[in-house]
């Protein structure tokens, strides 16, 4: 596992740095109730070869972050300010033919939405087949012949028959893995898969994640890959970033973030998922309150409307001043309660949620 | 259980798959369910679970009647549905509602959240006390969602919030039974807490009885009281939330439990079981146990006699399993099974 360095000085001649680079990314949206501040200075690095997963809510700024990257968003509604290298090109300033260029071919996504993504008047495997044409000036027979290659690596049953069929004769995780195989048919340098896996039930997500691995394995792909399961962070990711409100919450290694979240949003995020082992009997524990509107995102801390701490960690701060990820690499979050005060919380957390399984199980039992 | 509401007997559809290169005729069929009994419960959740492609969906647009059979039965409070007429289903439809999978196909994007989420009470000609914009801002509400957002298109919305709007949909018309295909796949840890407890909420207050599809096997045990595990267009094995999660006997239950991520870093890996072998087909399912291809315990006998979905002994009552060479009733640690492809 590479170590990855968050911090660096925005500027434009750029010696060997991260394979990706986002600086104080922001993209806003005008519409007509006013501006979504979709993403409001976001900053993270990947390193080749590595997998960084983005999770967070939903609405935070995930889909849209990676829509940038790959210059997708429509410009006329869409104000983006920031920088985004790749090694070392400047995506948001890049003509629309460079873009075009990249995408598919070395930058390649996974949408989440495989019916948007995949046209319905195309077989799979000319929509599969397309792609590999374009960017590789291959034959019909050889696009073809690739496309059913692909097909049978994401798993698809008889890909002779299947490659001839369209996308509504297949099931939602048949076409997700279509999706998988059409992003993967030019073995490119960036994947960004865009919750590759939530169509898809455990035993083949398993699958498709020992495929991404494979791939990075062979390829030295690096990889972005949003998603909401933390369990499918901790199996596939290397590094974690936890978005809220269009910014970085915490980032850090894997084992970091998830077996030292520091950040209140994390720990909510941790709480509310239901375990194999964990009591039916009490409702889930999602994170109180309501997501934060994005016309008017709340002052200081874009989580205190929702937060328990601010309190202990001084109002002035959390309801009046943004607070920026800090300490600026390795594990870091955006929280003003000090260290030894999130050691603290986490602590009575985690024995709060070990006393409520053991009283679960005692009933069980019972 | 409480008086059954919806009962499926020997369903089963299957989809022509047409061939040829000049007139196009039929040459198979996807066996998408092949032959499935399932009861659901008035106010109770029955979980449907299984690999990608196994029929889940079509079951439940089957049982929505959405999809008419092949062949079976679909018997609602007692009568066949499985044939009747738009006319006919017309008075039952309010009381059937589906949420869908895709929350992005499933609203129409040219319609506002409003109009979108008043659909079902124009269609029904349905006229709530205090009017119809008042019973959806209060939908909205009950979802999480903002009132305000009332004339706001789909596309402004995120995936999580656009499956929202589809809940309130399926609300709209107080139904008694509702199939939710993946829910909450789409949706935020956080956010999914709030729609399952929602969902466990108006299963309580309101009785209503749900077919709930997903994926997520934490969250199908958090909110069902039976759960059935699907495989390529059968039912393997059924029982109620205890015996299927800590008494699973099939084999493909055990692959399934043992490959659920889990985010704690803490505790070390469990043993995964990798499923050896392609997802076989369902144009050309195999013979006897469709499991077999895939199964670190087939025996010849397992590719000549379809297993019959029984009460081995061992199983609790009502819980149903076809193998013919089951695991044993554990899933504690000495019992794991390894894939024979790593052996
Ligand atoms: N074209 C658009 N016009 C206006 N607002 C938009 C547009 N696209 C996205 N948004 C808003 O930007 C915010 C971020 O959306 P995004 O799709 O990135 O969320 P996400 O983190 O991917 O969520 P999810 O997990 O639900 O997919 C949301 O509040 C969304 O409503
Ligand atoms: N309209 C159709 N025409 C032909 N085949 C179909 C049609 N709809 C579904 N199928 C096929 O039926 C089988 C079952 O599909 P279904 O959508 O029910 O699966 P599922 O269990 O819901 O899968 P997933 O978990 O991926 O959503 C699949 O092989 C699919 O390709
Ligand atoms: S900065 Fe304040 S409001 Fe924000 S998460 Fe920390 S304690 Fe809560
Ligand atoms: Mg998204
Ligand atoms: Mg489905």
């Amino acid at each position: 596992m590479t170590t990855v360095s968050w911090s660096g000085e925005p500027g434009t001649s750029r010696g060997p740095g991260p394979f990706l680079s986002v600086r104080d990314l922001s993209v806003e949206f005008s519409t007509e109730d006013g501006v979504v501040h979709a993403v409001d200075g976001l900053s993270f690095d990947l390193e080749k070869g590595t997998t960084l997963g983005i999770v967070g809510e939903s609405g935070s700024g995930k889909s849209v972050t990676n829509l940038a990257i790959l210059g997708l968003h429509d410009p006329a509604h869409t104000q983006i300010g920031g920088e985004i290298w790749l090694e070392d090109r400047e995506l948001i300033t890049a003509d629309r033919a460079t873009m075009e260029k990249l995408r598919g071919d070395r930058v390649a996504m996974i949408f989440q939405d495989p019916l948007t993504a995949l046209s319905p008047f195309h077989t799979i495997g000319r929509q599969i087949g397309e792609v590999y044409r374009k960017h590789r000036g291959a034959s019909k027979k050889e696009a073809r012949d690739r496309a059913v290659e692909m097909l049978r690596r994401v798993g698809i049953p008889q890909p002779e028959v299947r490659v001839d069929h369209y996308p509504h004769e297949f099931s939602g995780g048949m076409r997700q893995r279509a999706m998988i195989a059409m992003a993967l048919v030019c073995d490119p340098d960036l994947l960004i898969a865009d919750e590759p896996t939530t169509a898809l039930d455990v035993t083949v997500q398993a699958q498709i994640l020992d495929l991404l691995k494979d791939l990075q394995q062979q390829f030295g792909t690096s990889i972005i890959l949003i998603t909401h399961d933390l369990g499918v962070v901790a199996n596939t990711a290397d590094d974690v970033l936890v978005m809220y409100a269009g910014r970085a919450a915490e980032r850090g290694t894997v084992r970091e973030v998830l077996r030292e979240p520091r950040h209140p949003y994390t720990w909510g995020l941790l709480s509310s998922m239901p375990r194999l082992n964990s009591s039916v009997d009490v409702p889930l524990k999602p994170v109180r309150g309501t997501p934060p509107s994005l016309l008017n995102p709340p002052s200081g801390c874009p989580f205190h409307p929702r937060c328990d701490y601010p309190r202990l960690a001084g109002p002035e701060l959390c309801f009046g001043q943004r607070p920026d990820v800090s300490p600026e690499t390795g594990h870091g979050d955006a929280c003003y309660l000090t260290l030894e005060q999130k050691r603290e919380l986490r602590t009575t957390q985690a024995s709060d949620q070990t006393e409520a399984q053991i009283d679960a199980r005692t009933e069980d039992g019972a | 259980m409480n008086e059954t509401l919806l009962e499926l007997k020997g369903l089963v559809k299957h989809f022509p798959v047409r061939g040829g290169t000049l007139i196009k005729r039929q040459v198979g069929a996807v066996h998408a369910v092949d032959g499935i009994d399932l009861a659901v419960g008035e106010g109770e959740t029955v979980g449907l679970v299984g690999e990608s492609g196994c029929g889940k969906s079509t079951t439940g647009r089957l049982a929505a009647r959405l999809l008419e059979p092949t062949s079976g039965e679909i018997l609602y409070r007692g009568r066949n549905i499985a044939h009747s007429s738009r006319r006919e289903l017309k008075p039952i439809r309010p009381e059937i509602q589906m949420i869908f999978q895709d929350p992005y196909s499933s609203l129409n994007p040219r319609q506002t959240v409003g109009t979108i989420i008043r659909g079902p009470m124009e269609v029904n000609d349905i006229d709530p006390p205090g009017g119809r914009r008042r019973r959806v801002q209060e939908l909205l509400e009950i979802v999480g969602l903002n009132p305000e957002h009332y004339n706001r298109f789909p596309h402004e919305f995120s995936g999580g919030q656009r499956q929202r709007i589809g809940i309130a949909r399926a609300l709209a018309l107080d139904p008694k039974l509702i199939i939710a295909d993946e829910p909450v796949s789409a949706l935020d840890v956080s956010i999914q807490a709030q729609v399952v407890n929602l969902l466990q909420e108006l299963q309580r207050e309101l009785g209503i009885a749900f077919l709930f599809i997903a994926h997520d096997l934490a969250v199908v045990r958090h909110f069902s009281q039976r759960v059935a595990v699907m495989y390529l267009g059968k039912i393997v094995e059924i029982g109620d939330r205890a015996s299927i999660y800590e008494r699973p006997r099939h084999p493909y239950t055990h692959a399934l439990l043992s490959a659920v991520p889990e985010p704690d870093m803490s505790s070390e890996p469990r043993e995964r079981i990798r499923l050896a072998g392609d997802v076989p087909s369902p144009i050309n399912p195999p013979s006897g146990c469709r499991f077999r291809t895939r199964c670190w315990k087939a025996q010849d006998k397992c590719a000549e006699e379809v297993p019959p979905l029984v009460r081995l002994s061992g199983n609790r009552e009502g819980h149903l399993t076809a193998c013919h060479f089951p695991e044993a009733p554990t899933t504690q640690g000495e019992d794991v099974v390894l894939d024979p492809a790593l052996a």
